[in-house]
């Protein structure tokens, strides 16, 4: 440490600045396929703004928060039994732009059950409710940034925007990083479903190896033998600015 | 040709939340109790310091109506103005371990009307350079039918002067749109701060590329 902390909140704030945000990456706020979002897309440009200390902080997430079982979607609900279909563990990194991991950082993830429905009031689809299956968890990333969970393949459901729209098999995922502006919410596909590109939110995203990204491949060097497959989701965050100047202050 | 930049890794694809995003991040309001310890929108405790309020609104799409199924998380700092986090090293100001400065929460299935029971932060260290930031409180807004998560700020109307030398808000070329992000003061049981957002419309929020 060359200095004392004195008045270095600035200082501070400018090294961990955030890379813009490449939208181009991102579906665009209005895709009039996916309709629900015609009225709900803000018209107006963004306000751009470089990062203040109100971007590069953000939510801590303790272990103490999370129960033994969060990362347990077979067994977080499991009433009488264990949840019916394929047994699949999710694993993955979360690393930022610049290759580095993201340690203890909050992954939260939802899903259907393997009929496709979910356990929640306002899902009224005909595929039965499954009593041993909740459909949510949520992990801390460890000291590298690897995460895992075990869970029940989710199957594809039908939805209203087109008569005949059917999701394709998915996981959503809640990523925090550790400033608010690296806040993501996104979704995971299984690799060989063919619904996939025929989602509209997933043709939403104007950039084909971007959404790519977004497909898991199976991981059979993971699986458990006799036990389940698995599937391997890395997920990357906004990175940050990297200046020469930058190591120099840091003395490294 | 010109040699290629060493690569770098790309962000992961913003998907939408979809409708029901309240079994994974506030599973009591998909109907359902799950985990041992929830997150939730009270953001103090009894010993938590700084003037107890609460922020209330809801979110209109473009037909007027509320959303109903809004996911809405805030991050602020603390009443002296220093936010939970290692990045924040305004040393001149205490932080309060009794508060973390994060909380979300969903709109009402029936109302759309979201709340959070908090305290007002203090003022922040605004960019080298620049003044500090007026008292304000982040918002990240995530729901079906949004793409990508939309960042907005919510002000105190009460804090004129502050606003008035804010380094964002001034950043807001066309005055009127900088009101969309004050919130007023209105006396209850508990003084609560109402903001309604818009995400389109002559009344469009102000949402920031952050
Ligand atoms: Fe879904």
């Amino acid at each position: 440490m060359s200095e004392p902390d004195r008045d270095v909140s600035q200082g501070e704030a400018l090294d961990r600045e955030f890379l813009q945000r490449d939208r181009g990456l991102h579906p665009p706020p209005l895709t009039p396929d996916y309709k629900t979002s015609v009225l709900r897309s803000p018209h107006r440009a963004l306000i751009s703004l470089q990062s203040s200390l109100s971007e590069v902080t953000g939510p801590v997430f303790g272990h103490g928060e999370l129960g033994p079982l969060d990362n347990d979607l077979i067994r977080n609900y499991a009433r009488d039994g264990e949840p019916i279909g394929e047994r699949i563990l999710v694993h993955g990194l979360v690393r930022d732009e610049n290759g580095r991991g993201v340690p203890h950082t909050l992954v939260e993830f939802w899903q259907a059950n393997a009929g496709g429905r979910y356990r929640h009031r306002n899902d009224r689809y005909l595929a039965p409710i499954d009593p041993n299956f909740g459909g949510c968890g949520r992990a801390l990333t460890d000291a590298q940034g690897y995460y895992y969970f075990r869970t029940i393949k989710p199957g594809p459901y039908p939805w209203r925007n087109f008569l005949n729209s059917w999701r394709p098999a998915h996981i959503h995922f809640s990523v925090f990083g550790s400033g608010f502006a690296q806040r993501l919410i996104t979704q995971m596909y299984f690799e060989g479903d063919p619904l996939i590109w025929r989602d509209p939110m997933v043709l939403g995203i104007p950039d084909r190896a971007a959404a790519e990204r977004l497909i898991a491949p199976l991981d059979l060097a993971a699986a458990l033998p006799l036990d389940m497959l698995a599937y391997r989701f890395d997920i990357v965050l906004r990175g940050r600015q990297q200046t020469l100047f930058e190591n120099k202050l840091q003395g490294n | 040709m010109v040699q290629p930049l060493p690569d770098r890794l790309r962000e992961t694809a913003s998907q939408t939340a979809g409708p029901y995003v309240h079994i994974g991040l506030i599973p009591h309001q998909a109907g359902f109790d799950i985990f041992e310890t929830t997150f939730s929108n009270v953001l103090v405790t009894p010993a938590t310091r700084g003037e107890r309020i609460r922020i209330e609104g809801r979110v209109f799409d473009g037909a007027d109506e509320p959303v109903r199924d809004v996911l809405v998380e805030i991050w602020q700092a603390n009443a002296a103005g220093r936010y939970n986090h290692p990045a924040d090293r305004q040393q001149a100001k205490p932080i309060d371990e009794s508060f973390r400065g994060w909380g979300r929460t969903g709109s009402d299935f029936e109302t759309g009307i979201w709340q959070f029971e908090t305290i007002k932060p203090g003022p922040v260290d605004g960019r080298k350079g620049h003044r500090p930031m007026a008292p304000h409180i982040s918002l990240w807004i995530a729901a079906r039918g949004i793409n990508i998560g939309l960042q907005t700020r919510l002000y105190f109307a009460d804090e004129a002067d502050a606003n008035a030398a804010d380094p964002v808000l001034n950043l807001i070329e066309q005055r009127s749109r900088r009101e969309t992000l004050l919130a007023r003061r209105e006396e209850r049981d508990v003084p609560t701060y109402v903001l309604d957002i818009r995400l389109q419309g002559p009344q469009e929020t102000v949402f920031f590329d952050v």
